[in-house]
């Protein structure tokens, strides 16, 4: 099963390197990571994707709170919070074809953000499933390289704090 | 709080900054980078010992923390002299000891350019200690340096490292020592829930066959004194882990020895038979519960810990209480009644009656049977502080040598460094003057270390290395014979060295004994020589250690290993 979890930290030199190394000396494995300062400057705010039973995801939480400059940790369960990952892709094009690949972008309300002649940049958000989505219907036409930023996710309503 | 503002160096604030802990003495190693620090420790009040390695420097600062109570504190310079703490770090980590270890780095202009002697230490070392700090700037060391004094010695205790590049020692700062610690991150729970408390209460209330597992928690939170008036209060019988021993006192009748791979048998059996298992300030290791699946498959747990990430990390706890270990068995003797143990307790006398410890003395001969010499030590005497090394030595004074306070066995448990005990009998010495240190040894760990009699004998610290020399590295020894056919591979060690011109050498008092009536007079005469002092116990060579639980198996599957003449 997959996690996401919220990560308050102390915006400080090596924390990234501390709650990695924690994931892999235990043996969790992160799906992904993004790290970005909040609205208080001293502190970042990691949003790890884990996988794992209830049982591995409370160890996790745990070992997270332990290190010293891990401020919170949050479950961010789906139901109760909206997450978003973006991604921009590098999909192969030329005249032929540029208006499909356009519409595939429209019904997604993806962006084309860069045109080439041989190929064109897209940039899509959304959840995972969407951007799964849509790179499947490129893929036909040839992706030559694709990035994906990891989830963010923020829970819904009130601060958390 | 307003505290006036002095002018001084990087250098000078961390002395005073030791000041302020109320740091007495020091364990250390000189380096370049170091050079300012050792300029201000050359006329400090502080007690600076040096070692002749610096992996000395940080297991004496764990014997001298383990003695006290208090942070043990050491010092090495860059590159090598931090990789060279790096397994004493590791000890301390493992068993849960306060320690602040200070290291040199280089200037912090050449960080990252592989300069002469750098290190990344703090990089090395995250994942063996509590926290660690790279100091940018020398107006921050008197808070980090509070920080670290309060990490490592509050909550589960552990070491933190404090990297020091050179610039930041001489660095000019407004010193200031700030009285409060706030971080956010870092609020350790002493007081457990006492919902959970009442729980604790009522399951003992109901319980016939109770069993308390009490572990190193129950020394570093002072929990003795708790710990003895609940087991007698529900009249539960009590084990002790290895870092536990001395946590309960070895001759009480509620006493079951230690558990686990070579525990006592009725210790073992009781807690494979329990109906409820009491876990304080224990972790449920490998080496105490064997096969996980079988361990106390029938009892209720409840566990109490500082650490929550202990809970229900290797065993599923039915009440968890995060909590002190001496506060939470203070709430829950308030509420605690009496279990049915009545013949749960008949059963257990029965048990250490059919099944007690023992071994095989000599047929004929006058040899020595190792756990002959724990047993003349503990009547020689009974109050002194047993460090130990790691192998078979260390099980049979675990064994057989009876603690009756905490702080008296200081051993390297989760980690199992051969070449810890000596210098944390140094440091432990050092820290208890008035009592009696036996570094009990075997001739493979003493001589992971044995430089350290230069230390002994310069500082004048008459601790006694009782090594028990049976020619082999005698643990892995053992293995061999029992799981590969004695195929004694790379563990035959015999003729290394004459252990008695070693210690002259140095300057020590070497003795030896060969005989089994030669053993009390040795002993007697290195407590009365008041000089650090070798002990080469010539002991038989293939005894093993007895009862045993060879790994991966439930902790009832015992195996009898005394050798029969």
């Amino acid at each position: 099963m997959r996690h996401t979890l919220a990560v308050l930290v102390e915006n400080k030199y090596g924390v990234l390197s501390r709650v990695a190394g924690m994931f892999s000396r235990r043996g969790y494995n992160i799906d992904s990571l993004t790290v970005g300062v909040t609205d208080d400057p001293t502190i970042s705010r990691m949003t790890i994707v884990v996988m794992g039973d209830d049982e591995v995801l409370e160890q996790v939480t745990k070992q997270l709170n332990k290190l010293i400059d891990v401020i919170r940790v949050t479950d961010l369960k789906s139901e109760e919070s909206v997450d978003r990952e973006l991604a921009l892709i590098k999909v192969n094009s030329d005249v032929t074809n540029r208006s499909e690949i356009m519409q595939i972008a429209d019904i997604f309300r993806a962006r084309i953000i860069d045109v080439a002649s041989k190929s064109m940049i897209i940039e899509v958000t959304g959840d995972d499933g969407k951007i799964t989505a849509i790179e499947q219907l490129l893929r036909p036409f040839g992706i030559k390289e694709m990035v994906r930023t990891g989830k963010v996710a923020l829970r819904r309503g009130q601060k958390s704090s | 709080m307003t505290e006036s503002t002095e002018k001084m160096t990087g250098a000078r604030a961390l002395i005073e900054c030791l000041y302020r802990e109320g740091v007495d003495t020091i364990f250390g190693y000189p380096g370049g980078v170091l050079l300012p620090i050792y300029d201000e420790i050359y006329d400090a009040d502080i007690r600076h010992i040096l070692v002749r390695h610096e992996q000395a420097a940080a297991h004496a600062a764990e014997g001298y923390a383990r003695a006290t109570g208090k942070t043990g504190v050491c010092i090495a310079t860059s590159g090598p002299g931090a990789t060279n703490l790096v397994t004493g770090i590791a000890n301390a980590y493992m068993d849960s000891i306060p320690m602040v270890v200070f290291t040199g780095q280089v200037p912090s202009s050449l960080l990252g350019n592989d300069a002469f002697q750098e290190a990344n230490i703090t990089g090395i070392t995250m994942p063996i200690t509590k926290h660690n700090y790279l100091v940018q700037d020398a107006n921050e060391l008197p808070k980090v340096i509070k920080e670290a004094f309060h990490i490592a010695s509050t909550g589960r205790p552990g070491p933190v490292l404090i990297d020091l590049p050179k610039d930041i020692t001489v660095q000019e700062i407004d010193f200031y020592y700030p009285d409060k610690v706030d971080l956010r991150g870092y609020k350790p729970t002493y007081q457990g829930n006492l919902q959970q408390v009442k729980r604790a209460a009522s399951a003992i209330k109901e319980s016939k066959n109770p069993v308390i597992y009490a572990g190193g928690g129950v020394i570093s939170s002072d929990a003795s004194k708790e710990l003895i008036e609940l087991a007698e209060k529900i009249k539960a019988p009590v084990t002790t882990t290895l870092t536990g021993m001395g946590g309960f006192p070895v001759e009480h009748e509620l006493f079951l020895g230690m558990p686990g791979m070579h525990g006592a048998k009725y210790a073992n059996y009781a807690i494979q038979e329990s109906d409820l298992l009491i876990a304080v300030g224990a972790r449920f290791d490998d080496r105490v519960t064997g096969k996980l699946k079988a361990f106390a498959s029938n009892a209720k747990i409840i566990h109490i810990d500082i650490d929550p990430a202990e809970i229900s990390k290797n065993v599923k706890v039915d009440v968890p209480i995060v909590g002190d270990a001496k506060w939470t068995l203070q709430k829950l003797l308030k509420y605690a009644e009496p279990a049915q143990s009545e013949k749960w307790l008949d059963r257990i006398a029965h048990w250490k009656k059919v099944h007690p410890l023992h071994y095989v003395e000599p047929a004929t001969g006058d040899g020595i049977k190792p756990q002959y010499i724990i047993e003349q030590i503990t009547e020689a005497c009974k109050d002194a502080i047993i460090v130990t090394e790691v192998g078979q030595h260390q099980m049979w004074a675990a064994q057989y040598f009876k603690f009756s306070e905490p702080r008296t066995f200081i051993t390297s448990g989760g980690l199992g460094t051969m070449g810890y005990g000596f210098p944390a009998s140094i440091g432990a010495k050092i820290a208890r003057p008035d009592k009696v240190v036996f570094d009990i040894a075997g001739d493979g760990s003493f001589q992971m270390n044995s430089q350290e009699l230069a230390t002994a004998v310069q500082e004048n610290v008459p601790v006694i290395v009782a090594v028990f020399n049976n020619g082999y590295l005698g643990m892995v020894r053992q293995w061999q014979e029992l799981f590969h056919n004695r195929r004694y591979s790379a563990t035959c060690i015999q003729n290394s060295v004459d252990f008695v011109k070693l210690a002259e050498a140095y300057g020590a008092l070497g003795l030896r004994a060969t005989k089994r009536d030669e053993v009390r007079p040795a002993i007697e005469e290195a407590i009365a020589s008041g000089r650090p002092t070798v002990i080469d116990f010539v002991v038989e060579e293939e005894e093993n250690v007895s009862p045993m639980v060879p790994a991966g198996a439930a902790i009832n599957e015992i195996l009898d290993l005394e050798r029969k003449e």
